[in-house]
């Protein structure tokens, strides 16, 4: 363990300095866990998705599992502005760890008038919950288009001196343009990715699993595909990329941060193994000792692509 | 209807801020995932099998009404990915082990199914506020049906210790797929089974015996889990009578420990209209508050 800690585990998130780049995905964290991992070993903190309205959530079943994941409609559940300040702040306040906020809301300038309220002491930033699948009919979000996500964003970023990160979806053709529409709008990270749009329909009623009839996708069974969003928006813009989807080991935090993530979120591997975090931790910090790396910095971009010697992929350009 | 969210949670955040309070002290976990190994796996009757593991200490501390969380092995062609939440059905501190009654009836209980003695099990527990039991308490009536007769067991044994009679009303389809029952009997409980193959498990015949057990002073208390029928007639009851009393319920969960909000009900508190996560706020609840 001595050795291990010599180790620099830290990683910056434009100007945030996180102690370690492991934090728990919106939704899947929650005051209990303090009874299953030690708080002041996270990278940080990231509450469930709060909105100004008191919402009830989606009708039941709110989750059905599948081969290597979870598909959950849980439809946001908040309790409101005032209960979170007053009632989940005061949870954290005890630890040395940032907290971030993750918020939602139905308008742009409902974001920006959240977002405001929510730039107080205790915060350390705003992650701004464009993407949820659960919300809008029919799966929509802001996060689907490159013009609606720099609106909210531009009014975001008016709205708070807070570091600003925006949480993308990975329901959309082209993930990287919509992650530079953010950039250009001021976010200081852009978080990819949300829950994968899905459904599942049981054979037995031929009724749709869930309550909302569809969902959102988590757990390993998204890796591949958003690890390689994650490569691609890390190509895209300058700003952070934090990696969200299907992590449960050490393992997979390091493909993120190999593909461009500077830190990664873990979600629904907490549900099966409530010690994820603090075992990704321990395993980042076993990984890089033992490969001589002395900061897991220095993991980030690490993907080694090697130019082919004679390139001939004209045939994949129908233009040339 | 107004919908609103439960604001109480006193045990769980006034632990939550002690702990976090007293930073200096080493932060130790209390709810932990452990590799069980089990020592019984067989069938008790034609639908349930008893399962009992060897587990930490912290784990074979679990209370009446709790429960733990199983990652199930997976049965040839399945692939369970959630934990399995599964009631406990017994729990004894000296020999460290934690028992289980389940019924084999999806992906994950096939996979439990498979389990020989020697094999180990990942558990996650004790989860979630069990049963309670006043010291003032002489007499108690466990009213229970199927699987809830699984989750009623472990009163039987607490009650004794706190000095409390036991009259246990168990429902069944037939007398042999009753369970619990020699386990209460051990435990000096007196057992009244009532069937549907002997047409004695209606709401009525249940409210007679019950009337009976309350018109001769031996009902400070119901308890009950496993039907929404029998629950109904005890709120009744309860109501009339001015008796308090616990149920045990159940709902869909993922991640068992409040993290999620999958496994959530609707509780009537004062008129209000009030939504639990069973798995965190539960499962055990005012027998008044819950809603079938």
């Amino acid at each position: 363990m001595s050795a291990v800690s010599t180790i620099d585990l830290s990683v910056r998130i434009g100007r945030l300095t996180l102690r370690n780049p492991v934090m728990p995905a919106s939704g899947t964290f929650a005051e209990g866990l303090d009874k299953v991992m030690d708080f002041n070993r996270l990278g940080a903190f990231v509450t469930k998705t709060i909105t100004r309205e008191l919402r009830a959530g989606n009708p039941l079943p709110r989750v059905v599992e599948r081969p290597g994941g979870l598909i959950n409609a849980i439809g946001i559940p908040s309790k409101g502005v005032p209960y979170f300040i007053e009632t989940t702040m005061p949870h954290y306040a005890a630890y040395d760890t940032p907290l971030v906020v993750s918020i939602s809301a139905p308008t742009a300038e409902g974001f920006a008038s959240l977002a405001a309220e929510l730039s107080i002491p205790g915060i350390a930033a705003i992650e701004a919950n464009i993407s949820c699948p659960n919300i809008e009919e029919d799966g929509k979000a802001f996060a689907m288009r490159a013009e609606s996500t720099e609106k909210v964003t531009r009014e975001l970023r008016k709205a708070t001196k807070l570091p600003l990160w925006v949480k993308l979806t990975p329901n959309t053709g082209d993930v990287p343009e919509v992650a530079r529409a953010a950039e250009a709008a001021g976010a200081d990270a852009v978080v990819v990715a949300n829950t994968i749009l899905s459904m599942a329909i049981d054979l037995k009623s031929f009724k749709p699993c869930l309550g909302n009839i569809m969902g959102g996708l988590s757990g390993p069974a998204i890796k591949p595909i958003v690890l390689r969003q994650v490569f691609q928006c890390a190509k895209a813009v300058k700003i952070p990329v934090i990696g969200c989807g299907g992590i449960s080991t050490a393992d997979d935090a390091i493909e993120y941060m190999l593909a461009g993530a500077s830190a990664v979120q873990v979600g629904t591997a907490t549900f099966l193994q409530p010690a994820a975090m603090t075992t990704i931790i321990d395993g980042l910090a076993a990984f890089c000792l033992r490969r001589e790396i002395p900061r897991v910095a220095d993991l980030i971009h690490g993907v080694v692509i090697e130019e082919a010697d004679e390139p001939d992929l004209a045939w994949l350009d129908p233009v040339s | 209807m107004s919908i609103q969210h439960d604001q109480s949670q006193a045990a769980h955040s006034g632990a939550a801020i002690a702990g976090s309070a007293c930073s200096s002290a080493p932060w130790k976990a209390s709810i932990v995932a452990e590799l069980a190994e089990v020592v019984r796996n067989e069938a008790v009757n034609a639908e349930y099998r008893h399962l009992v593991v060897n587990c930490s200490a912290e784990a074979a501390a679990a209370q009446p009404g709790q429960f733990f969380q199983l990652l199930c092995p997976q049965p040839a062609g399945e692939q369970p990915f959630l934990r399995r939440p599964m009631s406990l059905y017994g729990a004894d501190p000296e020999k460290r082990q934690v028992e289980f009654l389940y019924k084999v009836t999806g992906a994950g209980t096939r996979g439990l199914d498979m389990l020989k003695p020697g094999d180990r099990l990942d558990i996650m527990g004790p989860l979630g506020v069990g049963f309670t039991l006043d010291p003032g308490w002489r007499h108690i009536v466990a009213v229970g049906r199927g699987a809830g007769l699984a989750t009623l067991a472990p009163l039987a044994k607490a009650a004794k210790a706190n000095g409390t009679q036991v009259t246990a009303v168990f429902s069944a389809r037939r007398p042999e797929l009753l369970v619990s029952v020699e386990l209460f009997e051990r435990q000096s409980a007196e057992v009244i089974a009532v069937t549907d193959s002997e047409a004695t498990s209606g709401p009525a015949n249940v409210e007679r015996i019950l009337r009976r057990q309350i018109a001769e002073g031996r009902c400070d208390a119901f308890f009950t889990c496993g039907s929404s029928r029998l629950m109904r007639v005890q709120q009744r009851l309860a109501r009339e009578f001015g008796l308090p009393g616990q149920v045990a319920m159940e709902q869909q969960m993922a991640c068992g420990i409040g993290l999620c909000y999958c496994c959530v009900r609707d509780f009537n508190v004062n008129g209000e209209i009030v939504n639990r996560r069973v798995c965190w706020d539960g499962p055990v609840f005012d027998l008044m508050e819950a809603l079938p």
